[in-house]
């Protein structure tokens, strides 16, 4: 279970994050909502290290991870597809899949661990030796979850994943999410704009504005809610 | 003719020491987007610690194999000590501080063995090897260099394209956060990066020093030209380092064999602005990326 307790973060002087607390749960997607601006990607960013917050925690199962490097808590088992999807260009595909694995499994474990993720994206087998340069979109998403789930992860933290794919392919993405985090005890928080999409799969929201937590709910109840819709989701 | 083929011999050789030059430089740039303009210095400070053992009576090839292990170590702590601190700050800091470092290993070697050139000796008779009744511009010395600096590539090659640590490396230096993100210790890497350079530098010292006027300046030129086949290479790329050193070898051969010695700094120099005109992304390139 990820707990996010008053994380504070600031850019200089000006207040990114202010006093954020909300948790999420194993088995299930928690997505965080917001307009532009309203600190979404710098509060996954914190999570994992890559912001450094003024005050606040976070716990996964127990564990501190605010003063851990990014490095060590990748180690914890903690995947983050950052915004832009984050596919290393220079690398092909079947590259891309092998960097997570290599300080956490043999070659006989990683050689597995890739083929079970082209049983899931058999799409990737055929385009395994090719630059991930040369990937659409759609492609790129598929490599980089695949990547973020091959070292067997039990937080996931995925930045705008759905970010210049088609409604069909998100639709896809969304559908594959949930089935991979209902039953396990993978743990998912989902950062989106298209609320309208996150909301159709996430179990649990919790809605920033200017820094600050508006509410945190049961998605349904946040879907359900019309005004609270309209005034901060834009739908 | 006769010319023509000892002028090419004699740019081969050169031009593979600045490619094992570029070699260091390509290293550095492609982890950490920092030109090291210490380089030359670094590859005579390391040979001058050469002639200091070789001085004392270590055997050639032990000093050889030293040296190339202080390099690496040398490489190490500059990343460490003096770059790593400036991370995330000026991109203008870091090539300060290499131009500083490069002012300071010069005068510091200037106080320690003085500003006049040394003899330094080579591993293998630099004489011409003689063809037939024919004695060519081309020598045991020019051999080993040749050999030397092919075990250095290849090496590199089977590092990066074959082993996992290779693999983490690239990852590294083409995407640092990602990388990190993807538990890659990529502050270790890169210091590795700058270690492994260190000994590509490191050779190129100590393949140019018997063939030069070895004092405390002696790299200043051969940075110039390891730089100028690095950017033909494309900065990038290992491979683009070796054809870009061979190219500049070539051309700065001819100029010098043909034109007259002193104009090959100028040769250089026409030579590094024609290619930053017609391929200023050099010789390799990257993959076009195509986004749909």
């Amino acid at each position: 279970m990820l707990e996010v307790t008053d994380l504070s973060v600031f850019y200089g002087a000006a207040q990114a994050l202010r006093s954020v607390s909300f948790s999420a749960e194993p088995g299930a997607i928690t997505a965080i909502l917001g307009a532009n601006g309203a600190g979404k990607t710098t509060l996954l960013r914190a999570l994992t290290g890559l912001v450094k917050p003024k005050a606040g925690s976070v716990r996964f199962d127990g564990e501190e991870l605010l003063g851990k490097s990014v490095e060590n808590i990748a180690r914890s088992d903690v995947a983050h597809i950052p915004e832009g999807r984050g596919v290393i260009e220079e690398l092909t595909v079947e590259e891309n899949l092998r960097v997570p694995t290599l300080w956490c499994m043999g070659r006989r474990e990683r050689q597995q661990a890739i083929e079970a993720t082209y049983e899931i994206f058999p799409l990737l087998r055929g385009l395994r030796g090719r630059h991930a340069s040369t990937l659409s979109g759609g492609e790129r998403q598929m490599l980089v979850i695949g990547r973020a789930l091959i070292s067997r992860p039990r937080l996931l933290l995925l930045d705008e994943p759905s970010l210049g794919l088609a409604p069909l392919v998100t639709g896809q993405l969304m559908a594959l999410l949930r089935d991979r985090t209902e039953g396990t005890d993978l743990t998912v928080v989902l950062v989106e704009q298209n609320a309208r999409s996150a909301l159709s799969v996430a179990h649990h929201a919790v809605v920033l504005n200017l820094g600050e937590v508006v509410v945190s709910d049961a998605a349904a109840v946040i879907a359900g809610d019309s005004e609270l819709r309209h005034h901060y989701l834009g739908f | 003719m006769s010319l023509f083929i000892d002028y090419t011999l004699n740019g081969i050789t050169n031009g593979m020491i600045y490619a094992s030059l570029a070699l260091a430089l390509v290293l550095i740039f492609r982890a950490t987007r920092i030109i090291n303009f210490a380089q030359g210095a670094m590859a005579m400070m390391t040979t001058f610690i050469a002639y200091s053992l070789l001085d004392r009576g270590l055997g050639y090839w032990w000093a050889f194999l030293v040296v190339l292990a202080i390099g690496f170590v040398f490489g190490a702590l500059v990343q460490r000590v003096l770059i790593q601190p400036l991370q995330g700050k000026s991109e203008l800091n870091p090539v300060i501080v290499t131009i500083g470092l490069l002012v300071v290993l010069e005068g510091l070697a200037g106080a320690i063995y003085g500003n006049a050139s040394h003899g330094f000796p080579a591993a293998y008779s630099q004489s011409g090897l003689t063809i037939g009744h024919t004695k060519i511009a081309f020598s045991h010395f020019d051999v080993f260099v040749l050999v030397a600096v092919i075990v250095l590539m290849l090496a590199t090659l089977v590092l990066f394209r074959f082993t996992t640590l290779g693999l983490r490396m690239r990852a590294s230096a083409f995407a640092g956060e990602v990388s990190r993100l993807l538990g890659v210790r990529v502050g270790l890497l890169l210091t590795l990066g700058w270690a492994l350079a260190g000994i590509a530098g490191s050779l190129a010292g100590l393949l140019v020093a018997p063939t030069s006027a070895f004092g405390p300046y002696y790299m200043d030129l051969i940075l110039v030209y390891g730089f100028t086949a690095a950017v033909i290479g494309g900065l990038e790329s290992p491979v683009g380092a070796l054809i870009g050193g061979l190219i500049t070898g070539l051309s700065i051969s001819y100029v010098g064999g043909y034109l007259g010695s002193g104009l090959e700094p100028v040769g250089a120099l026409v030579l590094l602005m024609v290619a930053l005109t017609a391929r200023p992304e050099g010789i390799i390139a990257r993959p076009p990326a195509r986004r749909v």
